[in-house]
């Protein structure tokens, strides 16, 4: 399993060398330093815990943190995530990780967390149809029914309805590697990922 | 977003021919048959640019025996491998929409005397 935090920068298109134009998310990822390894006898279960983000002050980062990423040699850091492995043989603290981990994958899965819609209606959250807008109706983006009456006199949980969308932990998965970009620590991914620009997102190579 | 910048800048191609909306082209495509290539070229009136960057398109319309055709072509494509601009068109308005209506005589666009400068930027 190869992981690694970075930040999503936008949305463009490359062609390819048969002409047709792909489009792309750029994202950068790394260097991402390992501040932490999880084993099998201390911990229980193997993982690497790596960080992004050195544009961090020194003062701004909480004193217990600013020594576990002392351990490893690491400056202030924005994030950190842990991503499990089978074995951790091979890796050291404080050794960078960078975007060429990518370099011979084909896909990947990215996580990130989805803008935030606000209270949004059920035409937008739950893809409900709308009602005529002429024509005497005066049912144009509501609900409609939510239910039956005295049976069973009460809403169903988890009855689609108006509410707060967005601002979610979505995953898409088995994204294209377009191009990796070692110089500035790039990959390109075919089409869109969740989340705002400049937001913070996770990538790993896809499957098994 | 210079970074970003760098990226939409790096498949841009490094001349484009000035051309806008009501001019006559004559776009070179590459077409891919099995294994062959060749090139195709689609003649007619320019009628629609849109986008920025390496993101922009335009769109090309002609009549061909009677069937009018449109095409839309990135600017930056790498299948486009040439544009020759035939005519100038004197326009008023930047989408030309106005002539899928219209047929024979009354899908005419006026010539435009070329500036200057522009004729002599064909030139170089």
């Amino acid at each position: 399993m190869k992981g690694l935090i970075g930040k999503k920068l936008g949305m463009t298109r490359v062609f390819d060398e048969d002409g047709r134009s792909i489009p792309v998310t750029v994202l950068q990822c790394g260097p991402c330093p390992i501040t932490q390894i999880k084993t099998q006898e201390t911990d229980g279960y193997t993982a690497l815990q790596l960080g992004f983000g050195d544009d961090r002050k020194e003062k701004r980062t909480p004193k217990p943190l600013r020594g576990h990423l002392a351990k490893s040699g690491s400056g202030p850091l924005r994030m950190l995530r842990e991503f499990r492995t089978k074995d951790v043989d091979g890796y050291a603290l404080g050794q960078k990780l960078t975007v060429e981990l990518f370099e011979d994958v084909q896909k990947v899965t990215v996580t990130g967390v989805s803008k935030g819609r606000g209270f949004a209606g059920v035409i937008r959250r739950h893809n409900f149809q709308r009602g005529r807008e002429t024509h005497g109706s005066h049912n144009h983006r509501v609900p409609g029914s939510i239910g039956a009456c005295a049976t069973p006199s009460r809403v169903f949980r988890g009855k689609k309805m108006p509410g707060r969308m967005g601002g979610d932990r979505v995953t898409v998965k088995n994204l294209e590697v377009v191009r990796v970009d070692k110089e500035n620590n790039l990959l390109l991914v075919k089409g869109a990922v969740p989340g705002t620009r400049n937001g913070y997102i996770l990538v790993k190579s896809a499957g098994r | 977003m210079s970074i970003m910048d760098g990226i939409r800048r790096q498949g841009l191609r490094d001349e484009t021919p000035v051309f806008g909306v009501g001019d006559t082209l004559k776009v070179h495509v590459r077409v891919r048959e099995g294994q062959k290539t060749r090139t195709q070229i689609f003649q007619g009136t320019v009628i629609a640019r849109s986008g920025s960057g390496i993101e922009e398109s335009f769109t090309v319309r002609k009549v061909s025996s009677g069937i009018p055709i449109e095409r839309i072509f990135p600017v930056h494509g790498p299948n486009v491998q040439r544009i020759e601009v035939l005519k100038r068109g004197r326009v008023r308005r930047a989408k030309l929409n106005y002539l899928k209506e219209r047929i024979g005589k009354k899908a005419r666009i006026a010539e435009k005397r070329p500036h200057k400068k522009d004729t002599e930027k064909a030139k170089s």
